[in-house]
């Protein structure tokens, strides 16, 4: 799908976890990974190797200190409104209603009071919150926190989603149910996607491409290709499916055992 | 309607408590006098013109006081909390400053000011300004994280970004703090009215007190009383207002 230089290039890169209090970690060592347009990338790796902060240095929420990451060839310096994120606790504005969070990026943009409701309107419609316009965060339950949060990210239309393991926060139905949902969305709008996560069923099936991490210091151990026809409803049962998630679960599983260990 | 009615009974039962005291002689009546002659005062001294003056000069006052407080207040909490060389020029100073018992700072408003409004709202400025700056800093400081990425991935400036994410979040924070300021407010209007001024509800109490007027001096504490709590109520009812967004069920 892509062609020419990729749309994100991350190069060479290493992070140092600097904690208030204790000696510094090294969270990322020399990570290098290009992702191409409209390509959906899934990080995968067991908890604290480092994927979220690799996803925060490509938002330009943390300042990069070795190596280097570009976006249309542009080095990242800042956050801005080409990389959108969606957290796994939402992050939505709790004095704001599900309206007038998924209004707010609009707003940064030059855009006429009208044209910004209808377009609201349309992705509260696109993501099923329909008659909870004007509920505030704390009234939704967690599908629908999520729900707002991912169409307040899409309705400002930036071309990269980041997303810090989005549904992690829900139960098994949910999550089940708004990765379908996700991938639904995803191929009306075509956008880049990175895709963090450490569950290893839902990185192969929602993604082209899933990047293996290894435990602390976090380093690309390799990255697998996962296309399917994502819209066979079956896909979980047939055997090309399963073998890669097993596939998948080798790889991760010795880092997981690794980080797993690290924390007694 | 009914449970309010029933709540506020222990003052009904102290106000007859108190007539009873008086009439029946078991206190002198210039120490207590009877709540009705109290009353009586109190709508002589309406009438006289004497409880509306001094009452929207004092109210002036302490609501100027307070507004400059808030205003201030607030910018220098958030600023301290998201700008470190304000926090290491102010810290210092707001430490010092909490403990101090801010009517000490009476005569020395009086001296920069004079005997006039100007000592009296900079001394109520310089006592709210505290529990509010405080309020501020603690609630910005506890803003979330992922609420001030997500404003800045949607193009929201730092400026913005501090308006829009850290004030809300700093909100119940900082709307105690004004609480707590609310009530200081009183407490230093009256007693600096008291000491050294020439109109005010303060300089009514001790005025009236001096001249032995003592149940027209009872009538105006219990004014300014009565004005504490109706404006704690009202700025309760306030506060619930803009905080309608936190934790409610279903």
């Amino acid at each position: 799908m892509s062609n020419g230089q990729p749309q994100i290039v991350i190069d060479k890169v290493s992070h140092m976890y600097r904690p208030p209090r204790g000696k510094p970690v090294l969270a990322l060592d020399d990570v290098s990974l290009q992702v191409g347009t409209r390509e959906f990338l899934a990080l995968l790796g067991p908890s604290g190797c480092g994927k979220s902060t690799l996803l925060y240095l490509l938002g330009g929420f943390l300042p990069i200190e070795k190596g280097a990451i570009t976006v249309d060839s542009k080095p990242v310096a800042a956050p801005g409104p080409d990389r959108g994120i969606v957290f796994q606790h939402f992050a939505l504005f709790p004095w704001k209603t599900v309206r007038d969070n998924i209004l707010y990026g609009l707003e940064r943009q030059s855009m006429p009071k009208d044209e910004r409701l209808a377009r609201a309107q349309s992705f509260i419609d696109l993501v099923g919150l329909s008659g909870f316009e004007d509920s505030f965060p704390s009234q939704l339950s967690g599908g629908m926190k999520q729900r707002t949060a991912l169409a307040r990210t899409l309705a400002f239309d930036p071309k990269i989603l980041l997303m810090d393991e989005p549904f992690g926060a829900l139960d098994a139905q949910t999550r089940h149910l708004m990765q379908g949902e996700l991938l639904n969305i995803w191929q009306r709008t075509p956008k880049t996607v990175i895709f963090v996560t450490h569950d290893v069923q839902e990185a192969v099936y929602l993604a082209d491409r899933v990047a293996v991490m290894t435990a602390r210091p976090g380093r690309i151990k390799t990255i697998v290709d996962t296309k399917f026809d994502k819209n066979d409803p079956g896909i979980f049962k047939t055997k090309v499916f399963v073998d890669k998630v097993d596939e998948l679960w080798g790889l991760v599983r010795d880092e997981a055992i690794k980080a797993e260990r690290r924390k007694v | 309607m009914k449970s309010a009615l029933l709540r506020y009974l222990p003052l009904l039962l102290l106000a007859i408590a108190w007539e009873l005291v008086s009439r029946l002689g078991l206190v002198s009546s210039s120490a207590l006098p009877p709540l009705s002659d109290v009353l009586k005062s109190w709508y002589e001294l309406l009438l006289d013109g004497d409880l509306t003056g001094n009452g929207f000069a004092s109210l002036y006052r302490g609501g100027m006081g307070l507004l400059l407080a808030v205003v201030v207040g607030a910018a220098l909490g958030i600023a301290m909390a998201w700008w470190k060389p304000a926090n290491v020029l102010f810290a210092p100073i707001v430490e010092i400053f909490y403990p101090l018992p801010k009517s000490a700072l009476i005569p020395v408003t009086v001296i920069w000011l004079g005997f006039g409004n100007g000592s009296k709202i900079l001394l109520i400025f310089l006592g709210c300004m505290i529990p509010v700056t405080i309020g501020a800093f603690n609630g910005a400081r506890s803003s979330e994280q992922t609420l001030v990425w997500s404003a800045r991935s949607m193009g929201a400036s730092r400026l913005r970004m501090l308006w829009d994410v850290v004030l809300p979040s700093a909100m119940p924070e900082l709307l105690n703090g004004i609480r707590t300021a609310l009530a200081l407010s009183f407490i230093l209007l009256v007693s600096s009215e008291l000491i050294v001024a020439r109109e005010g509800l303060g300089y009514l109490i001790g005025f009236l007190g001096a001249n032995g007027s003592y149940d027209a001096m009872y009538a105006v504490v219990l004014t300014v009383a009565f004005l504490g709590f109706a404006a704690d109520r009202g700025y309760q009812m306030f506060m619930n207002w803009m905080l309608q967004w936190r934790e409610q069920t279903q």
